[in-house]
């Protein structure tokens, strides 16, 4: 099991973000928390009892930034263990909307902030030659569904980047953890539509950093998630356009 | 411009301006480094300068990148003297120039880097030997003087920086300096044994031994116990060029402190028949087979299952009971071959296991060695952490502001470090440090990987400190220069 002492979550002012940096303080790591919210995350960094809490705010979406923030944060941890990219947003979509602006954000922060951060991570760590990098993916990546095109498309594709960096990067010691949860009881997801076996984010984070200690491949959140994914990765194409999903 | 790698511009640096207010390091120069015991690691962004010219971009990286700055020779110190966590490491290992030798008064000029390897195999024809020489070949000439290294001939030879005659030195603020024993002796005997904290030699001039064969009369004695090690130390000091010996310290009862000494003597000259053969660099070379067969680079893995407890007491049993009942008491050995025992199995610290090992060695007056030592072995049998190696040597004082010498002797006491015991082990040494302060013993940096801040404040005293903080401040006024033992072991005043 992979020891965590100097940590990154970036995008840990809420939800499961928020629990996962609580939870890794809880076990005594060094957190540097990462996100615009800085209130939320000083209240994180205030609440910790065990752990050192640094708080960074940033915008994932200025990329120009991480080189020099990643850098200094590693300076100010002594070091990286884990790197955690959670950022990403799901803005309410209607069923007839084409809304470039919300797309477009999608893609920014679940996409393109994960690739500036992780790019960074992955430089380091092949150095060091060690270190591990989970990315906060999600189930609806696996296909195509018709509720949220870019939301899909971002998580598709962030999948496919952290399949690409396990592949880069297993032979220098590095994990790469991709997690796809279902639906969990954040601010992201409330009040929406047709949610079940909802599981609250405290629950997610320690599924998500249990999977990160053992340095696993891919982890659904919870794990009968897979089963689904599984099921909707097998229906043809023709069929699943007719699908209510 | 540095490092291997086709950089452009100076010293490949990524100039961009950002919110830190700081240029980003080029990832490529990021390291992860070690101790070499292994038991402590850290990454840096390490430059390998090969002029000072580079040495002096090296340092101009660190300002606009806002980091400091931690000099490296071979990294041979076994704990954190020699690490800069997420910093910059300046490392010496490509200044490896020999600059000037003379063999009529075997006074030879280097640059930082050479390592007493490159030095003993480029004197030896001409009938020379390094004056002072550690356990290992692979140490740099400026770590040698950044920690001011002893050998087995410190009670007679005094530390390598007794033998050095002058140096060039860049200070941090960015001065250069040449200093000579004789004119400048305030600051020589200041800097030399400062531990990377003032600034970086530059330039050594030292001077070599003069010997008269390759090899050595070396002599084997074995201390049924403790007091009886001390009995013959007394008695063959007076007729020994070097003198080494080794504790199991395993042993209990009537046994505790059982040991061998080896004695080693400087043939006069005329002694050896052939000195032109023994003194080829290639007689002084270590066989790469055990009994001609086994390649020593693969010996540490048949190590590996004997480095536990049960494993090390009959080894240590062993090597005593082996050279007890040895009816060889008198030989002539090559000098690297008895002054670097420790290279014979290369790797031999990989047997110790991934928690690597640490080494306590502590430096005790004469009068009240005897017990001390007896109460740290007593300690470390008490709490089952016992030391799997422990080596004994003769010291005399010397004149350095930052020695580690005293007058009188040092017990060298190797631990493995494990994930289950680092916690124990380290608060063992803890009162293992308070026996020895005590007793006015003293400790060396160059082992250390435990030491508290007040402990070294304790050893070192007040005065000695105030001194070392006038020079820090006038060498390296804004602080640039720290190490993790330097932050450990001097945390930043108010
Ligand atoms: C197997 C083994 C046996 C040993 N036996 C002995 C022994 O018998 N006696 C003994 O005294 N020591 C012994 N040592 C310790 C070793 O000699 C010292 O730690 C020595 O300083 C290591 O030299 P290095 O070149 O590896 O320097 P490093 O360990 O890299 O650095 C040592 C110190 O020197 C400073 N430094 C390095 N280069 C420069 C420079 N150019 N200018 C200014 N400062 C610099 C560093 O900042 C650091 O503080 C042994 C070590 C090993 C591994
Ligand atoms: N909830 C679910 O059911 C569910 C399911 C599958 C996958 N996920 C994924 O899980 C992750 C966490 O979501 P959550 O449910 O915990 O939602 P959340 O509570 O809304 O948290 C989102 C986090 O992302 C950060 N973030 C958003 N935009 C950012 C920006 N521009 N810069 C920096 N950080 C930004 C937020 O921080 P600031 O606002 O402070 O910047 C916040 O910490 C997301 O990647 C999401 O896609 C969630």
């Amino acid at each position: 099991m992979k020891q965590f002492k100097r940590t990154i979550v970036i995008g840990a002012s809420s939800g499961i973000g928020r629990a996962l940096a609580e939870q890794l303080l809880a076990g005594g790591a060094s957190v540097a928390l990462v996100g615009r919210n800085r209130e939320a995350m000083d209240q994180v960094r205030a609440k910790a009892s065990l752990g050192a809490a640094h708080v960074y705010q940033h915008d994932v979406m200025h990329y120009s930034e991480v080189p020099a923030l990643f850098q200094q944060i590693a300076h100010d941890l002594g070091g990286l263990d884990l790197i955690i990219y959670n950022s990403g947003v799901m803005p309410t979509v209607d069923e007839h909307e084409y809304s470039f602006e919300k797309d477009r954000e999608m893609i920014e922060i679940n996409v393109l902030g994960a690739i500036a951060w992780l790019d960074e991570a992955a430089k380091r760590f092949e150095q060091t030659k060690s270190g591990t990098i989970v990315g906060i993916s999600s189930i609806a990546g696996d296909r195509g569904r018709r509720g949220n095109p870019a939301y899909g498309t971002s998580k598709a594709a962030l999948t496919t980047f952290l399949e690409a960096f396990r592949n880069r990067l297993s032979q220098f010691g590095v994990k790469v953890v991709t997690i796809k949860p279902g639906f969990i009881d954040t601010e992201m997801v409330r009040g929406k539509p047709g949610l079940f076996w909802l599981i609250s984010p405290e629950r997610a984070a320690s599924i998500i950093l249990q999977a990160a200690h053992r340095g696993k491949s891919t982890v659904y959140v919870p794990g009968r998630w897979r089963f689904v994914s599984l099921i909707l990765r097998c229906i043809p194409s023709f069929i699943f356009r007719h699908l209510p999903v | 411009m540095i490092g291997p790698i086709g950089l452009t511009g100076r010293i490949g640096l990524i100039r961009t301006t950002n919110i830190v207010g700081h240029s980003t390091l080029p990832v490529d120069h990021l390291e992860p480094l070690k101790g070499w015991g292994g038991a402590v690691a850290s990454a840096a962004y390490v430059f390998r300068p090969s002029t000072v010219e580079q040495l002096r971009e090296a340092f101009q990286v660190a300002r606009e990148t806002g980091r400091t700055i931690t000099l490296r020779g071979a990294g041979r110190s076994y704990g954190d003297a020699a690490l800069g966590r997420e910093n910059v490491a300046i490392d010496f290992t490509r200044m490896n120039r020999i600059l000037e030798w003379d063999p009529t008064n075997g006074i030879i000029t280097c640059e930082p880097g050479v390592t007493i390897a490159q030095l003993w195999r480029y004197v030896i024809e001409d009938g020379y030997w390094p004056p002072v020489v550690p356990g290992t070949m692979f140490v740099t000439l400026g770590g040698a003087l950044g920690m001011n290294l002893h050998g087995k001939n410190n009670f007679k030879a005094g530390p390598i920086g007794d033998h050095v005659l002058s140096f060039d030195f860049l200070s941090a603020a960015g001065d250069e300096h040449h200093i000579n024993r004789e004119t400048e002796a305030d600051l020589f005997y200041s800097i030399i044994g400062s531990f990377g904290m003032f600034g970086c030699f530059t330039r050594i001039t030292l001077k070599m031994k003069r010997v008269y064969s390759g090899d050595l009369d070396v002599k084997v004695f074995e201390c049924a116990n403790l007091s009886e090690l001390f009995k013959l130390y007394d008695k063959q000091l007076p007729e020994s060029d070097y003198l080494v010996g080794w504790i199991d310290a395993f042993a209990s009862g009537a046994g505790f402190g059982r040991s061998i000494v080896h004695q080693a003597n400087y043939l006069a000259a005329g002694v050896d028949p052939t000195p032109t053969q023994s003194l080829r660099a290639e007689h002084q070379d270590l066989p790469d087979t055990i009994l001609g067969l086994m390649p020593k680079s693969i010996m540490w893995i048949f190590l590996r299952p004997f480095t536990n407890a049960l494993g090390m007491k009959f080894v240590n049993w062993a090597k005593f009971v082996s050279s007890r009942i040895s009816p060889k008491k008198q030989l002539r050995q090559a000098h690297a071959a008895f002054a670097f025992l420790l290279d014979y199995v290369p790797n031999w610290k990989k047997s110790y296991g991934h928690g690597g090992l640490i080494q306590f060695q502590s430096f005790v007056p004469k009068e009240s060695a005897e017990q001390v030592f007896h109460k740290q072995i007593e300690r470390c049998q008490a709490e089952k952490l016992v030391p799997y190696l422990a080596v004994f040597k003769r010291h005399r004082l010397d004149g350095f502001l930052m020695t580690h010498a005293v007058d009188g002797y040092s017990l060298a006491l190797d631990f493995k470090v494990t994930r289950k015991n680092r916690e124990k082990l380290w608060k063992l040494t803890e009162k293992l440090n308070a026996i020895v302060l005590a007793a006015g013993g003293r400790f060396y940096m160059a082992k250390d990987a435990t030491l508290t801040p007040e402990a070294f404040r304790q050893y070192l005293g007040d005065e000695t400190l105030a001194r070392f903080r006038e020079l820090k401040k006038r060498f390296d006024p804004e602080g640039i220069l720290e190490s993790e033992l330097s932050r450990r072991l001097l945390p930043a005043r108010d």
